[in-house]
């Protein structure tokens, strides 16, 4: 266990700066494992970037990285995203 | 559809200082008078931004302790000697400043009284803060929802909101300490880390699929849900909410 992780939770302002909605109760399904979980559940690790991985199988979810006016976001392992309109 | 778009756009807003209180001796609540506010949920949090003159900018995530409760916001600081952030809110403001923040984000960690109970919340230092919140919207809401509060804090010197702890305990609410590296003369309580022998004594059984909140340090929320799960608690009924290694 990494002490650093945190949870989707800490990135809520960041995530509804990009989709406009709250996205800590969107559900998100993992590519990998098929596993959906809360977007606030889903583990978040802080370095440079912004990494989003699977709390089952650990599997890269989500990647960020952003500098003072732009914001890159892929989606390497997500196979979709369920949001409440 | 668009009012949910609208509705979900952040924008920074000024917030004004009102109150400054010493929680512990590294632990403060600051109250601010946001106009505007929007309201907010008990379990939802602000990000706070600072400018530094050069243009330098320091952005934290911190849980409002507050219930809603017009434009009032509290966050509750615990200060990190070498933090960026935390040194500043903590020791700096006074009445009649001001900051940045934005919000209230997050909808994950939330508790509304109508969501009923039983409720156990396991709280690991600053991350009462959250809890609080819903168990101040609570007792002002006058739910009589039944609710365990398991707070682990490191010495009796330490407990966040003690003494308005030690008044709401009753009417279907228990609070229960324990105290992991130093207790005062003649403690009776827990005075170790959180096991599942204790959430066991502490809490609602998995029969009674009580809704579980646990907020901290990373260690402390892995090591809680673990012990749940391993109690047979549906993992789906805990939802957790970790600060990092700190705290705060």
């Amino acid at each position: 266990m990494d002490p650093l992780m945190v949870d989707g939770n800490a990135i809520a302002g960041l995530l509804q700066e990009v989709f406009a909605v709250e996205m800590t109760t969107a559900s998100g399904t993992c590519g990998t494992c098929g596993a959906t979980e809360a977007v606030g559940a889903i583990h978040v690790f802080r370095g440079a970037g912004i990494v989003m991985r699977c709390p089952h199988c650990d599997n890269p979810l989500v990647k960020i990285v952003r500098d003072d006016t732009r914001l890159w976001m892929g989606f390497p392992g997500v196979r979709t995203l369920e949001v409440t309109l | 559809m668009a009012g949910t778009a609208v509705l979900g756009r952040l924008n920074w807003q000024a917030a004004d200082v009102v109150e400054v209180v010493t929680e512990t001796p590294r632990v403060k609540t600051i109250a601010f008078d946001v106009p505007g506010w929007s309201g907010h949920r008990a379990g939802q949090h602000v990000d706070v931004r600072l400018t530094a003159e050069d243009g330098y900018e320091a952005e934290r995530s911190y849980s409002i302790a507050s219930p809603p409760d017009g434009t009032r916001v509290d966050l509750t600081v615990v200060r990190i000697d070498d933090g960026e952030v935390s040194p500043y809110l903590a020791d700096e403001l006074r009445p009649d400043d001001q900051i940045e923040l934005r919000g209230p984000v997050g909808g994950y960690f939330v508790w509304e009284p109508s969501q009923g109970g039983p409720l156990l919340l396991a709280a690991g230092g600053s991350g009462i803060a959250p809890l609080m919140a819903m168990i101040r919207l609570r007792a002002a809401a006058e739910s009589d929802v039944d609710t365990r509060l398991l707070f682990s804090s490191r010495s009796w010197d330490d407990i966040i909101y003690r003494d308005e702890l030690e008044r709401l305990n009753g009417d279907g609410l228990r609070v229960v300490h324990t105290l992991t590296h130093s207790q005062p003369p003649g403690w009776t309580g827990y005075a170790r880390l959180v096991d599942a022998e204790m959430l066991a004594e502490v809490g609602p059984t998995p029969d009674e699929r009580p809704r579980v909140y646990v907020c901290g340090p990373t260690p402390f929320v892995e090591a809680v849900a673990e012990a749940l799960v391993h109690l047979g608690h549906e993992p789906r009924g805990i939802k957790t909410e970790r600060f990092g290694p700190t705290g705060g």
